[in-house]
């Protein structure tokens, strides 16, 4: 079964269409990697994907739990019931792209809320959890820190953590690398890297090609709210067959 | 005034003062929690529901609380006593303290509400997200994410708001109600001497050097993260 089943996906913020019918789904343990210009609809596509947003029109599901599908009638998406949502919600996770840890928590405690206040768990089955997770992303010994004290790299490591500790079954990444120094993206990506090794199925926004063509077993090229082009990573990001895709590309390479 | 005067003064202007410091903290207790529910329903998407609430802040912030004061007294108390007596028999007179604690709750919780407001606003949509996506549920994510925050964000506008409270309670003396002031102005007449205004002054600091202290307090405890 798909981990996450997407069709036909529409959106718009009032007039503006920002996804134009936008079709896919994800295996376990596959990484995807969605690239495309700016504005061209991937972070909508995301908050769509984690209940963020709402679609207008297509069909969602993780797994067996239908998140929104058409209702015959009226051609518009209608969403399950809270309940469903709420297990749909512990499925999957989500990287941002500004990190949004919680700033009154310390990294231990922003990484032990969820699991204990969410899936019920024991403030001591949490925090060992935690430590490990912190130990896996290289911070165990900042438990003790509030995330003002952490680099931003530092801070993302952390904010992974903390989506992981809900055991989610896919990942989603908005431009993980986006909001740090150049010099700082290295230990995110080998974060990342090391998820993808331990089959973590994930799905990435990124603008780091090489990346994208390393790590990932598919890429989408997105631009204007639709899927242009997808693929082998190799073969859409160094033999792109669309005109939109290539263009976006040499840009890029240029820079 | 001789010194066995100033001391009979100070010791009844403690009796005095206790009036005062009651209508302090009431009007906090009330006003506190009856502030951040205002602001959470003038935040209200459903648009007559805000509106009402805009109507009550710009009532509340936009006239004299000496005039609500009266207004609440001898329109108010009055109008609600009779509804008692006409509708359950029961015979209830509010005290002038009562009243009075009563409007500076409605007073005041309208400006708190505007300031928790503030407050909340300023909290990025972040956090929000990052606690929906975690599985928060909307209760959890106001109480655990966004309000300890919104407390260490308003702790500056506030600490001015309770010092401004603590002066307001001299206004309660136009329905009637001793407290420092009022009693301090009737001493002066009766010694004619401003001693006893003085004297009152003097308390009123006491009052906020105590409250700014706790605020600096707070804001030191609280200032952990930034
Ligand atoms: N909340 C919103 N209200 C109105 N318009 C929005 C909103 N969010 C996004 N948009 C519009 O939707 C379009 C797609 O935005 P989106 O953020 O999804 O692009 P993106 O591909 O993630 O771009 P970037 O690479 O810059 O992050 C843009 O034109 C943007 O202005
Ligand atoms: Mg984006």
């Amino acid at each position: 079964m798909k981990v996450l089943q997407a069709t036909d996906i529409q959106k718009s913020f009032g007039k503006n269409p920002v996804l134009r019918g936008i079709s896919f789904d994800i295996s376990q343990g596959e990484v995807l990697s969605i690239i495309g210009p700016s504005g061209s609809g991937k972070s909508t596509l995301l908050r769509c994907l984690t209940l963020l947003e709402r679609i207008d029109s297509g069909y969602i599901a993780y797994e067996d739990l239908v998140m929104a599908k058409n209702d015959a009638a009226s051609g518009k998406a209608v969403y399950s019931p809270a309940p469903v949502l709420q297990q749909i919600r512990r499925k999957f996770g989500l990287v941002f792209q500004n990190f949004n840890l919680f700033p009154h928590f310390s990294v231990l405690r922003n990484i032990t809320e969820a699991p204990i206040h969410v899936a019920g768990k024991s403030r001591d089955e949490a925090e060992k959890e935690a430590m490990a997770l912190l130990d896996k992303v290289g911070l165990a010994e900042k438990a003790n820190a509030y995330p003002c004290e952490l680099s931003g790299g530092q801070q993302q490591r952390v904010a992974i953590a903390r989506a992981l500790a809900m055991h989610p079954d896919i990942l989603f990444f908005d431009e993980p690398t986006s909001a740090l120094d150049p010099e700082l993206t290295g230990e995110i990506l080998k974060v990342i890297r090391n998820l993808a090794e331990e089959k973590m199925t994930m799905i990435i926004v990124t603008h780091e090609m090489a990346f994208a063509r390393d790590v990932s077993d598919r890429v989408i090229f997105m631009d204007e709210g639709v899927i242009v082009e997808q693929g082998d990573p190799k073969q859409v990001i160094e033999n792109p067959q669309s005109e939109r895709t290539k263009a976006f590309l040499s840009r890029f390479s240029q820079r | 005034m001789t010194w066995d005067k100033i001391l009979n003064f100070t010791l009844q202007l403690t009796s005095n003062a206790l009036t005062t410091l009651q209508l302090f903290f009431m009007t906090l207790l009330f006003a506190l929690p009856l502030g951040l529910l205002t602001a959470v329903i003038r935040m209200s998407r459903i648009r007559p529901v805000s509106y009402i609430m805009r109507g009550y802040l710009l009532v509340m912030r936009g006239t004299p609380l000496m005039l609500q004061l009266i207004f609440f007294m001898y329109g108010v108390k009055p109008a609600i006593e009779n509804l008692l007596f006409n509708a359950f028999g029961a015979s209830v007179t509010f005290s002038r303290l009562q009243v009075a604690i009563f409007s500076f709750t409605l007073n005041y919780a309208a400006y708190f509400a505007e300031i928790y407001r503030g407050g909340i606003e300023s909290i990025p949509a972040g956090q929000r997200e990052a606690a929906n996506v975690l599985g928060f549920s909307k209760k959890q994510t106001f109480f655990r994410i966004i309000l300890p925050q919104v407390v260490r964000k308003i702790l500056p506008p506030m600490g001015n708001e309770f010092m401004t409270l603590v002066k307001d309670t001299a206004l309660a003396r136009i329905i009637g109600v001793v407290e420092i002031t009022s009693y301090a102005e009737k001493m002066q007449a009766f010694y004619v001497s401003v001693l006893p205004v003085v004297i009152a002054g003097i308390f009123y600091l006491l009052m906020n050097a105590v409250v700014s202290r706790c605020f600096a307090a707070a804001e030191k405890r609280l200032g952990y993260y930034s």
